[in-house]
């Protein structure tokens, strides 16, 4: 069973101190819901979680082993989507979808992209290009990778923001199938959202 | 792995079948798709090329000897002033949507996705370039033999500008007036390459070969290829934090 565990994490953010002497343990089946103020820090312990930041001091130990010694390996198995939709405006759906699965090791496949786009209300969007969409749709293109992966290991910054019902209910559902394979994921989220049969381990940032 | 995915008969990526090489290619297509999709990005340095190039015979007026003298200076500056121009397009719109992000903590090693980048930077930006100097040279009243010297240095030397101009795109992500610092850290660094390129056409003219030049920016190519993309990749990081 996969596990992600981080020790006395200490983050200083342009001379502020954010967290000291953070630690939580997490294992597959198990999702971290981070909540605190704004600007308490969560989403730079998740940058820190993702090794796009390093942490002033602490470790972040994937399978017993720190991250430092296992980029590649603890990269692929990662999927990181943050405030970005880190979609090219210029680009159609379809080029952002597939050039991300390629860079993830996958080969593109249409027929998953078209199926992922339609649970996402975005039927027939292929060929459109992202400039052209709405920005409620473009967050749902992002989020439409999260059915696109096949990473362990899901950090997710407030996912659920300017989702409607309908699209909150379905992204619940998808993190909840992931958890159910054994998946993990860590999230932000000023809504309180209902995981179905998920273990939820909340940290309180900023207390 | 997965079991319980999605629901019957829904399709699934399959896993692991790309290799570096399929995301390299896919990180130069997508680059040149970019960029034949905004194309102004791409056509403002070379206007600008052109434009430099022609005001010189304009200014300097006709004395044929002197222009002739000045072409490969004259050129060589225009293409690195094209180049700072078209650098500062090479992270930053990745950067500023998420993309490079992305890039970062994929499963590719990021080293191979700048490669990729640095070459369609030179495919863009630094080929034109080449192509178009033989044609603005022969406002200068250069002949044959000097323009395909001043071309091959061109071609030579361009992908060394793409290499170190990554590593101060890289430097000055993100920051503000990033365009004039971009311009103060990778202007000195292009000097070497500046001096052997120009040089190249008037050692020719003046009977003391070439072979020299060459073999000097060869070793140039060759070195920034080593080293660049690594300090680019090291830079990228820490502009990322």
């Amino acid at each position: 069973m996969k596990t992600l565990e981080a020790t006395l994490l200490k983050c200083i953010r342009g001379e502020r101190l954010l967290f000291d002497a953070l630690g939580f343990r997490l294992q597959g089946g198990q999702m971290l819901y981070l909540r605190g103020a704004n600007g308490a820090g969560k989403t730079s312990l998740l940058r820190l979680l993702c090794g796009l930041a390093q942490p002033e001091s602490g470790q972040i130990l994937w399978n017993g082993k720190p991250v430092g010694e296992q980029t590649e390996l603890f990269r692929q198995d990662l999927f990181y989507l943050g405030h970005h939709n880190a979609l090219q405006e210029a680009l159609t759906v379809d080029e952002n979808l597939a050039f991300y699965a390629t860079l993830a090791g996958m080969a593109p496949n249409a027929a998953a992209t078209a199926h992922a786009l339609e649970r996402m209300g975005l039927r027939g969007c292929q060929r459109r290009l992202v400039r052209h969409l709405s920005q409620g749709q473009k967050r749902r293109v992002a989020l439409s990778r999260l059915m696109l992966n096949q990473a362990s290991l899901w950090i997710l910054d407030e996912p659920f923001v300017a989702l409607d019902t309908a699209s909150l209910d379905l992204l619940a559902g998808v993190i909840g199938q992931h958890l159910q394979r054994g998946g993990m994921a860590v999230l932000t989220s000023h809504q309180q959202v209902d995981i179905p049969g998920a273990q939820v381990q909340t940290l309180e940032l900023g207390a | 792995m997965s079991t319980a995915g999605p629901p019957q008969g829904a399709p699934v990526n399959e896993a692991a079948t790309s290799s570096g090489g399929s995301v390299f290619v896919a990180v130069v297509r997508r680059e040149i798709a970019l960029a034949m999709r905004q194309k102004g990005d791409v056509l403002t340095p070379l206007f600008f090329f052109v434009i430099v190039a022609s005001l010189f015979p304009l200014g300097v007026g006709p004395e044929v000897q002197l222009l002739a003298r000045m072409a490969p200076g004259v050129l060589w500056v225009g293409a690195l002033l094209a180049a700072m121009l078209s650098l500062q397009r090479l992270f930053a719109a990745d950067h500023a949507d998420g993309s490079l992000e992305q890039m970062a903590i994929s499963g590719t090693p990021l080293t191979l996705i700048v490669c990729a980048k640095v070459l369609a930077h030179f495919l863009l930006s630094g080929l034109p370039l080449v192509l178009i100097a033989p044609v603005l040279g022969i406002q200068f009243g250069l002949d044959a033999r000097a323009l395909g010297i001043l071309t091959l240095t061109l071609l030579v030397g361009t992908p060394t500008l793409s290499l170190i101009g990554g590593i101060g795109a890289a430097l000055t992500l993100g920051v503000r007036g990033g365009g004039v610092l971009l311009s103060l850290l990778t202007l000195p660094l292009y000097i070497p390459v500046l001096i052997f390129g120009a040089g190249a056409v008037e050692a020719d003219a003046a009977g003391l070969g070439v072979s020299a030049h060459f073999s000097l920016m060869g070793a140039l190519l060759l070195l920034t290829g080593l080293f660049a993309p690594f300090a680019t990749t090291i830079a990228l990081r820490i502009s990322l934090e």
